[in-house]
C-alpha cells in the first residue's frame, strides 16, 4: 500500500452497495458518451435481434412497447469510478425480446449496437434472466436523450459502458467480439464488483 | 487474445473510431508518479508535473487514471487528460480545477508539494486521441482546453504544419488556462469579462462557421472536450456548420 501524505479523503461511507474503487455521485448523472447525441424520436427509433436466433425480428416504437413493461429499481456504477444508488428505470425486460426471436443452442454472447454506431459486447448470460432491459423511462419520465433516449440497453451489474444508448439491436453470435470501448483497452466484461476496468483487471 | 477487431459492423458508422491501438499492459500497470513541480495556471487551476521513469509515453488527448491512498486503505481515483506534450524523458503534466468538496484536487490544491507521491496508470482510452497526422480543429471550454493543449504543444514541438486550430471558452482572461502559450492558432472566447474591445458572450455560429470555411482540403477531425452541457452546445455548433457527426469526438466531464 503506498499511501499518500496528508491525503484523508472523504468521509468514509459504509455501504455495501458501492463496489470497491467508486463514490457515490449523489443526485449527479455524468454524461460520458463520446459521439454527438443523436436528434432520435420514439417515431424514429426501432429495435432489432438477429444473428443466431430462429426468428430475427425489428420492433418499432409502438410495438416494442405491446411487451409486458418491467421496471428497474437499483444502483448504477460508471468505470470512471461513479455509481448512482437508487435509480428507477421503465422499460421492458430483454427477455421479452430474447423469447420471440428464440436464440439457438450455439448462442453465448451478443453485440449491442447503437443508432450512432457505438458497440459494446456481453456474454448472453448478462442479458438474460431479468438482468438487463430495454429502457425508455427514467423517474417516471421520458428518457433524455443525453441519458440514450428515446431508449437505452439498461444492464445495471455490469459497469455502465455496457448499457448502450441509443439502442438499435442485438446482433448473437457464438463468440465474444470486443465493442468500442473493449477495443479501446477496457475490460470484455466490466464487472464492478471485481473491479474489471480495463482488459487484465 | 491479439485478434481484437471485431468482424461485426453496426449499419451506422460509428462517430468515434479508435485512432490508435492501446496497450493494455501500460493500462493494467500502477506506477509510481512523483511530483516534481507546481506551476499556477488560473485561480482555480494549477498544472503539476510528475517523474514517471518508466511512463510508456502516450498520444495528445490520452488521459491517465490517477489514485490517492489514505492510510486506513481508502482509495479515490480519478480519470484525467493528459496536458503534456509527448516527450522521452518519463514526465507527465496534468492541469487541475480545484473542484469544490473535490477529494482529490482538493488534495492537489491544498495539500501537494514537489516530493509527494500518487500512483498512476496509463496512458488510456486511444478514441479522443490526435497522433498529429490529420487536420485538427480542436474546442474546449474551462479545463476542456487541457488535452487540447497537449495536441498544440505536440503540434509545436514537431514544427507541423498540419493545420491546428485551437477554439477556447473561459469566463474571463483571467480564467484562460495557458493563456500565455496560446498563439495565432487559437481563438478564445469570453463568457464573462472581455479585454477591451473583445466582445462578451457564448462560444455560437459565428465562431465556429469561419473555421469550417477554411477547413483544408479532406475536412477537419474535431475534438470536443468540456462540460457535458458545452459538449452538447458546441457538438450541435459543428454539426450545424457542416461536420460531419462521424468526425466529431467528444471527451465529457465526469
Amino acid at each position: 500500500m503506498n499511501v499518500t501524505r496528508g491525503f484523508t479523503g472523504r468521509p468514509r461511507v459504509q455501504n455495501a452497495g458501492l463496489p470497491p474503487g467508486q463514490y457515490d455521485a449523489g443526485d449527479d448523472w455524468p454524461v460520458l458518451s463520446a459521439e454527438v447525441t443523436p436528434e432520435l424520436s420514439p417515431a424514429d427509433w426501432t429495435f432489432r435481434v438477429d444473428g443466431l436466433v430462429e426468428e430475427p425480428r425489428t420492433w418499432d416504437w409502438d410495438e416494442a412497447h405491446t411487451l409486458p413493461g418491467s421496471v428497474y429499481e437499483g444502483d448504477i456504477h460508471c468505470v470512471t469510478s461513479w455509481s448512482k444508488f437508487g435509480v428507477r428505470f421503465g422499460g421492458v425486460s430483454l427477455d421479452a425480446f430474447l423469447d420471440v426471436v428464440r436464440p439457438q443452442a450455439a448462442a453465448t454472447h451478443v453485440v449491442a449496437y447503437s443508432h450512432t454506431g457505438y458497440t459494446t459486447n456481453l456474454p448472453l448470460a448478462d442479458v438474460t434472466g431479468g438482468r438487463a432491459w430495454i429502457a425508455w423511462e427514467f423517474d417516471g419520465k421520458p428518457l433524455s436523450a443525453e441519458h440514450g433516449g428515446p431508449a437505452r440497453l439498461l444492464v445495471p451489474h455490469l459497469y455502465f459502458w455496457k448499457s448502450a444508448k441509443w439502442i438499435a439491436g442485438l446482433r448473437i453470435l457464438d463468440h465474444d467480439e470486443p465493442g468500442f470501448w473493449e477495443q479501446n483497452g477496457y475490460h470484455a466484461r466490466g464487472n464492478p464488483w471485481e473491479e474489471q476496468r480495463y482488459s487484465g483487471d | 487474445m491479439t485478434e481484437t477487431l471485431s468482424t461485426f459492423t453496426p449499419p451506422t458508422r460509428f462517430a468515434v473510431p479508435g485512432r490508435i491501438a492501446v496497450s493494455n499492459r501500460a493500462a493494467a500497470l500502477w506506477q509510481t508518479a512523483t511530483l516534481t513541480e507546481i506551476r499556477r495556471e488560473t485561480p482555480h487551476a494549477a498544472t503539476y508535473r510528475f517523474a514517471v521513469p518508466a511512463w510508456a509515453g502516450h498520444l495528445p488527448g490520452q488521459h491517465l487514471m490517477l489514485r490517492l491512498t489514505a492510510d486506513d486503505g481508502y482509495v479515490a481515483q480519478r480519470h484525467y487528460s493528459i496536458a503534456s506534450a509527448p516527450d522521452d524523458q518519463g514526465h507527465i503534466e496534468l492541469t487541475l480545477d480545484h473542484v469544490e468538496g473535490g477529494e482529490v484536487s482538493g488534495w492537489f490544491h491544498t495539500v501537494a508539494r514537489p516530493g509527494d507521491q500518487v500512483e498512476v496508470r496509463g496512458p488510456l482510452s486511444g478514441f479522443f486521441a490526435w497522433p498529429g497526422d490529420r487536420p485538427a480543429l480542436l474546442i474546449g471550454a474551462g479545463s476542456g482546453v487541457v488535452p487540447l493543449m497537449s495536441m498544440v504543444r505536440h503540434h509545436r514541438a514537431r514544427r507541423s504544419d498540419v493545420p491546428l486550430r485551437l477554439l477556447v471558452s473561459a469566463r474571463s482572461p483571467e480564467e484562460l488556462i495557458y493563456a500565455g502559450e496560446l498563439g495565432a492558432e487559437t481563438t478564445p472566447v469570453f463568457t464573462r469579462s472581455a479585454p477591451a474591445g473583445v466582445p462578451v458572450g457564448r462560444m455560437g455560429a459565428a465562431h465556429v462557421a469561419p473555421l469550417l470555411a477554411e477547413a483544408p482540403e479532406g475536412g477537419w477531425e474535431a475534438y470536443v472536450c468540456g462540460s457535458n452541457a458545452f459538449a452538447e452546445h458546441a457538438s450541435r455548433l459543428l454539426v450545424a456548420a457542416g461536420q460531419p457527426v462521424d468526425r466529431i469526438r467528444i471527451e465529457r466531464f465526469g
